[in-house]
């Protein structure tokens, strides 16, 4: 799946990373958790949160994550901005609930921790 | 690579939001280095927790990155509280940090477990009243 098919399906605004919207990401996770972001993900390309402080993107940025969404119409500060286009992540926002944001996706095939559909 | 090379940091336990600017810093490093991704992961990882939780229990500290040959060590040092009981702190779930600290996604109990999952060897020198002083190795 790529970035930009994320953005259609979870209706989601761009904040930042406009020229990523092509990359492919195979895997995903939702948490608002950072400490636990940082325990059981592996391998993951996209971190969805309710969670909006700059310990955000830098947990994305020691997994290597290539994409952010913030649900529930939940906006980053610029100085998170700032961050993640520094790194070359792509940041979405949605209004919908994580539970909603992650089930799209996950019908839609992108699975979490190497799980298949 | 037949000399080491050190990084060094002050880590600010004033400021949650720069928490975690040494572990960019270190993982842009080791990139420039050549390091394996995955090294860098485990490395970066384990530093990360650490900071936080210099931050968010210790008031701040320090951070050394030694790269050598053979291994990456990481020694983080703090003049904090101390840790009274190491083991319970190495449980997964057991936490102190506050209400304040868990609203910013943090203090689930994990970071000191996870310091230990991610490197080969974690070693925990800590004086209650003095300080706490944390050496993890990641074998290359």
């Amino acid at each position: 799946m790529t970035i930009g098919t994320i953005k259609e399906l979870l209706e989601a605004q761009v904040i930042c990373g406009e020229d990523r919207l092509d990359a492919e990401v195979h895997s995903a996770c939702g948490s608002d958790m950072m400490s636990d972001v940082l325990a059981y993900v592996k391998d993951q390309a996209v971190l969805l949160t309710g969670l909006v402080n700059s310990q955000v993107i830098r947990t994305a940025e020691m997994m290597d994550m290539v994409c952010l969404v913030f649900v529930r119409g939940k906006k980053p500060t610029q100085e998170m901005i700032d961050l993640a286009a520094e790194s070359g992540m792509a940041i979405l926002a949605t209004d919908m609930r994580l539970y909603e944001a992650c089930g799209k996706l996950y019908m839609n095939g992108l699975v979490g921790n190497g799980r298949k559909l | 690579m037949s000399e080491s090379l050190t990084f060094h940091f002050d880590v600010d336990g004033e400021d949650f939001t720069s928490a975690g600017q040494a572990s960019v810093q270190v993982k842009k490093n080791l990139r420039r280095l050549g390091i394996s991704p995955e090294i860098i992961r485990q490395v970066s990882i384990a530093m990360y927790e650490g900071e936080i939780n210099m931050v968010i229990h210790a008031g701040g500290g320090t951070a050394d990155v030694i790269v050598s040959e053979d291994k990456i060590e990481i020694i983080l040092a703090d003049k904090g509280p101390g840790i009274a009981d190491v083991n319970l702190a190495m449980q997964e779930g057991y936490s102190t940090a506050t209400d304040q600290v868990r609203s910013l996604g943090f203090g689930a109990g994990m970071g000191l477990p996870n310091m230990k999952r991610y490197t080969d060897e974690m070693i925990i020198d800590s004086v209650v009243g003095e300080g706490t002083t944390i050496r993890m190795v990641v074998n290359l």
